[in-house]
């Protein structure tokens, strides 16, 4: 019988096993990402009596969380992690500024087709927009690769998201995750690999793609991938760091659930507080009043993303009552963004641009809101405290919609503005 | 291996890191011993103070959703809690924990039975919990993991790792 992308690629990386469902299997990833959580995570290599870091070649470290330093704290630990790397002679590390880990990771030709990522970040599910294995790990768990290289994997059942026809205007990939979210719930693929299939998937960009295997993670996804086909091998043509050698799943592979969905019934959705399954279609949320809007995050803070916010604010103002802020995901998109007028598009309209990482997205700096606030965010994320305080409100959409809020002032369907 | 022996805390469904352990804590507190403070502050304000060694958190589904952060399972390991009991566990929180050496069950009979306060006994070799109510067994867990486990967490099982590679 065939073999799902998470069985073949876990058995080809443990020594060319054949290896089903619920096996361990012990694997050295071929990239370990790390952020703003490697000081932390260098204070455990030591108490692990660690010294020199196995394969310098394979970790890329990010300072994209709390980046530049919002205080001194924040900056001693970006100090420990620099001179680490360098004591370490770690050739894979962006400083401040560069942008979000997941999407560097990507734009950097790091997360490869059939490889094997392994972050101390919950959304590392994201590099199988790539066709490469992503999967969220620990502290402890990112120090011991570093100290001997390897770590124990479960071989995860699979879950096979099938999409076909046609998505209706305004309907984005945000909106299509909202829904499987919403629908399957936030546990709805515990440990599950998530495969996504079907024309529309084909039909979408890299960058659109990428919103699904991040937002995999908010559906407890172990992993979340996409087959490569031309576009992603056109991207990484020049880009790619390494050879690779992409893993596709077998047409007759064995699947824990199979999912599919008509695009044409989709419309634009929004998760409401304070979890990301409480999703409800904007028609029911409309008029909610908004004091901040947030574009920006690995979710949602891509080129794309910035154009069709860009596009909705182009000749309008954001409504007296309400800030807007704009955070570019890396620094290829703030200078893309700036060469294509969309910069000038956000400052016009009175959104504030700032610099490329992770911005208030878990309530660090740029921009949190205060206590009995509420914000419409394009992020993952909307758990109570998640932007600082616990007192105030998040509601996750689509950039269009986002930005047709801050201009409404109100949770707002784009094709409804003036 | 001891029997671990408590009262019960008893959350719901989807508890998620964010309210076990504030993400604005994050990159400021590193010292294990001051976590427990802030452990479960936005979800039970009553429960950094009341929780005494060997107490058991039960749960119900996805317990520990969201995000990585390992802080979640420190500030309740640190605070001396003894197990947590649930229907179901996230992903990354589930190997946190065993990599703590903090037993994560999977027991959805037992979390339906026990209530909050109950006093409750587990005893990890015979994989069993024993309630007023009864007692449930849970899978034991697999041999990779109680390896770590024994050694007292994966620091002390990496360590002693490559103490062996260097000798
Ligand atoms: S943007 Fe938000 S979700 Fe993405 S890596 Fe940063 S903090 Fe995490």
């Amino acid at each position: 019988m065939g073999q799902t992308f998470a069985e073949k690629v876990l058995g080809r990386h443990s020594g060319n096993r054949q290896v089903k469902p619920g096996d361990i299997v012990e694997i050295t990833p071929q990239v370990a990402l790390s952020h703003d959580n490697t000081a932390a995570i260098v204070g455990i290599f030591q108490q692990m009596g660690g010294k020199k870091v196995f394969n310098p070649q394979m970790h890329a470290i990010f300072l994209d969380h709390a980046a530049p330093a919002p205080t001194t704290k924040h900056a001693e630990n970006h100090r420990i992690i620099r001179d680490f790397v360098h004591a370490q002679e770690i050739p894979h590390f962006f400083d401040v500024g560069r942008g979000i880990c997941h999407q560097v990771l990507v734009e950097e030709g790091l997360a490869l087709p059939g490889e094997i990522v392994l972050g101390s970040d919950s959304h590392t599910p994201h590099a199988g927009v790539m066709g490469a294995f992503g999967a969220g790990i620990g502290r402890s768990e990112m120090a011991s690769i570093w100290a001997v290289g390897t770590l124990w994997l479960r071989v995860p059942e699979s879950l096979k998201i099938i999409v076909t026809g046609k998505m209706p205007d305004w309907v984005t990939p945000k909106d299509l995750a909202l829904k499987i979210i919403g629908d399957l719930g936030a546990d709805g693929a515990l440990y599950l690999s998530v495969e996504w299939h079907g024309n529309v998937i084909a039909d979408m960009s890299l960058s659109e793609r990428a919103t699904l295997t991040n937002m995999a993670a908010e559906m407890g996804a172990k992993n979340s991938t996409i087959p490569p086909d031309e576009k992603t091998l056109a991207y990484l043509s020049g880009r790619a760091r390494n050879d690779f050698e992409p893993v596709l799943p077998d047409p007759d592979a064995a699947y824990l659930q199979v999912l599919e969905i008509d695009a044409g019934s989709l419309e634009p959705m929004i998760a409401c507080p304070h979890t990301v399954d409480n999703v409800k279609p904007l028609s029911e949320v409309a008029g909610t009043k908004v004091d901040q809007a947030f574009l920006g995050t690995c979710t949602n803070g891509r080129l794309e993303d910035l154009a069709s916010a860009a596009e909705i604010l182009r000749g309008r103002k954001l409504s007296p009552g309400t800030r807007m802020i704009v955070i570019p995901a890396s620094s290829e998109i703030l200078r893309e963004a700036l060469r294509k007028g969309y910069v000038e598009d956000f400052l016009n309209a009175g959104a504030i641009v700032e610099s490329p990482g992770c911005g208030p997205c878990m309530g660090n700096h740029l921009g949190v809101p205060a206590p009995g606030e509420v914000t419409i965010s394009t992020a993952n994320r909307n758990f109570q405290g998640r932007m600082g305080t616990k007192e105030s409100e998040i509601y996750l959409a689509s950039p269009a919609v986002t930005a047709a809020s801050a201009v409404a002032g109100k949770i707002t369907h784009p094709n409804t503005l003036d | 291996m001891e029997i671990i022996r408590g009262r019960v805390w008893k959350y719901g469904d989807n508890v998620n890191t964010d309210v076990i352990f504030p993400g604005k804590y994050t990159y400021t507190i590193s010292e294990p011993a001051e976590m427990p403070a802030h452990a479960l502050e936005d979800l039970d304000p009553d429960f950094a103070s009341g929780v005494k060694p060997g107490d058991i958190i039960v749960a119900g589904k996805n317990w520990g959703c969201g995000s990585s952060r390992e802080q979640a399972v420190t500030c309740l390991k640190e605070s001396g809690l003894g197990a947590i009991i649930a229907e179901s566990f996230a992903r990354i929180y589930y190997r946190n924990c065993l990599n703590a050496a903090l037993p994560a069950l999977i027991c959805p009979k037992a979390v339906q039975a026990i209530q909050d306060g109950d006093q409750v006994e587990i005893d990890l070799d015979e994989g069993e919990i024993r309630t007023s109510d009864g007692t449930f067994t849970f899978n034991p867990l697999p041999e990779i993991v109680r390896e770590i486990f024994d050694a007292g967490g994966l620091i002390a099982h990496t360590k002693k790792r490559l103490e062996g590679s260097q000798q």
